[in-house]
């Protein structure tokens, strides 16, 4: 059956505090921390983007497992930040992890769930058999105005996903997707910072679509909350998916293993692909896992997952990247000056 | 540098790839065509470097051009490669954490990018291991 058959996250080495950004807006630090459930969150080094991220995340998943290069047949990156506005970063990664040139490539973007799409149409070229191995990427480098809500969570990170059929470490038993036209956060093109609907992005969007597309998992695979080890939930800040877990009957244990928003802040597009790697760094033979992602416009995709014997075989090297645990592990704090340097919020004459 | 001439470089930038000589054993990076040992006796291939190293000596780069300024300082090192061969490349870290023997591996990062609308030209940095 079609499934992982390895993955591989990144996270970079800054964080800054929830705390250090309010104390420069005049704003009540501990309060804002508390209300998003936004201690910290990773900051991306001068160097890095959303291209650098998805090589390292790719490279750590083949590190646990390798596939013959050329039998990589398809690359899909979804990310709101691709450094370019014309030139796939698809190509990039294909490229550094010597998968071109016998392949398709493109870049996807579906706000906060574009990594989640690339997941799906990975899944349909391996069912397809039109390839053998499709790489599926979800990463982020977010950018939220200075000043913004949205400076606080907006964070740096992503995890790749190789998808085939040949003996994979989790099996996907089912996709579905919720979509309609939501206009509850956007940016126009060349337009540095988002701009989103404030309340707004609450109930007629995250809510509305995580739920529809979560019940409809449920009802086509004739499920209940209680059937699953873990669940993932997009995770713009900690409130939202503890919300929605609690509003579809999920517990907090199910959704803790997932739940890196805390700490990271929110990825975007590498959010629910990141809480899936935790999930996986920890799961055993036999766990069954629920997913679903958001992204605003608005859309979510769900998965049922099961994990296998392979992740705890010999063709499998879980220890050989590092976890999402030990990539949030030891960070290196930042004030703000420097964080806007980082940020390119200083520009340089 | 022209945008043709990064291009033509850029398998090697992004992945390691260099050559060896498999009569004397000795690697070489970037690739060369003809061994200086074995001249014409030598059997040069291709290979790809691990991307594991120890840095042999390095420099603080403290003024940089425009494009590398807003980095500074940073560590520029030469790096013995495990395989036996030395490249010289940015190693990721703060100016006073570098010192000659550190070990070192890989990653992938931005090398330069020209401006606000250039190329952006990827390639291979080193982070303490
Ligand atoms: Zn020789």
């Amino acid at each position: 059956m079609v499934g992982i058959i390895t993955y591989g996250a990144y996270i970079p080495r800054y964080r800054i505090k929830t705390e250090e950004i309010a104390r420069v807006w005049g704003a009540n630090g501990a309060e804002i921390a508390a209300g998003l459930g936004v201690k910290e969150k990773s900051v991306p080094d001068l160097d890095e983007d959303t291209i650098t991220m998805s090589v390292e995340a790719a490279r750590s998943a083949l590190a646990r497992r390798d596939i013959p290069r050329d039998a990589i047949g398809a690359i899909y990156v979804g990310s709101e930040s691709h450094p370019y506005a014309v030139k796939p970063s698809s190509a990039t990664v294909g490229e550094a992890i010597c998968a071109t040139p016998v392949m398709t490539a493109a870049d996807y973007e579906f706000a906060c769930k574009a990594g989640t799409a690339a997941i799906q149409t990975c899944m349909g070229l391996v069912k397809s058999g039109m390839v053998k191995y499709g790489c599926a990427i979800g990463a982020d480098t977010a950018q939220g105005a200075p000043g913004d809500a949205l400076e606080y969570t907006a964070s740096a990170g992503g995890a790749a996903f190789f998808i085939g059929n040949d003996n994979p470490i989790a099996e996907i038993n089912h996709t579905c997707s919720y979509t309609s036209d939501t206009p509850d956060f956007w940016r126009r093109e060349g337009q540095t910072y988002p701009s989103h609907g404030g309340r707004f992005s609450g109930d007629p969007a995250y809510f509305k679509h995580v739920q529809g597309a979560a019940h409809l998992m449920m009802e086509q695979m004739g499920t209940t909350p209680s059937d699953y080890d873990y669940a993932i939930f997009h995770q713009p800040n900690a409130k939202f998916p503890r919300k929605v877990a609690a509003m579809l009957g999920f517990t907090s244990t199910q959704i803790k293993p997932g739940l890196a928003v805390p700490r990271l802040g929110n990825t975007y597009s590498g959010a629910v692909p990141i809480g899936i790697s935790a999930t996986l760094d920890i799961a055993k033979p036999g766990d069954h896992i629920f997913v679903t992602s958001y992204g605003s416009g608005a859309g979510s995709d769900a998965f049922d997952i099961t994990v296998t014997d392979a992740i705890e075989s010999d063709v499998f090297n879980r220890s050989a990247a590092p976890t999402v645990e030990e990539l949030l592990a030891n960070g290196k704090y930042l004030d703000y000056a420097l964080y806007a340097k980082h940020k390119g919020k200083i520009v340089m004459q | 540098m022209s945008v043709p001439r990064y291009w033509r470089k850029q398998l090697n930038r992004y992945n390691l790839k260099g050559s060896k000589c498999e009569t004397c054993g000795r690697h070489f990076f970037p690739p060369r065509g003809l061994c200086p040992e074995c001249r014409r006796d030598g059997k040069i291939v291709d290979c790809e470097f691990s991307g594991n190293g120890t840095v042999r000596t390095f420099s603080i780069i403290r003024t940089a051009s425009s494009d590398y300024d807003i980095q500074t300082p940073y560590p520029l090192a030469i790096i013995e490669l495990d395989e036996g061969t030395c490249m010289t490349a940015q190693v990721i870290c703060e100016p006073e954490e570098i010192h000659i023997g550190m070990k070192v591996k890989r990653v992938f990062r931005r090398i330069i990018a020209e401006g606000n609308g250039g190329v952006i030209v990827y390639g291979t940095k080193f982070v303490p291991a």
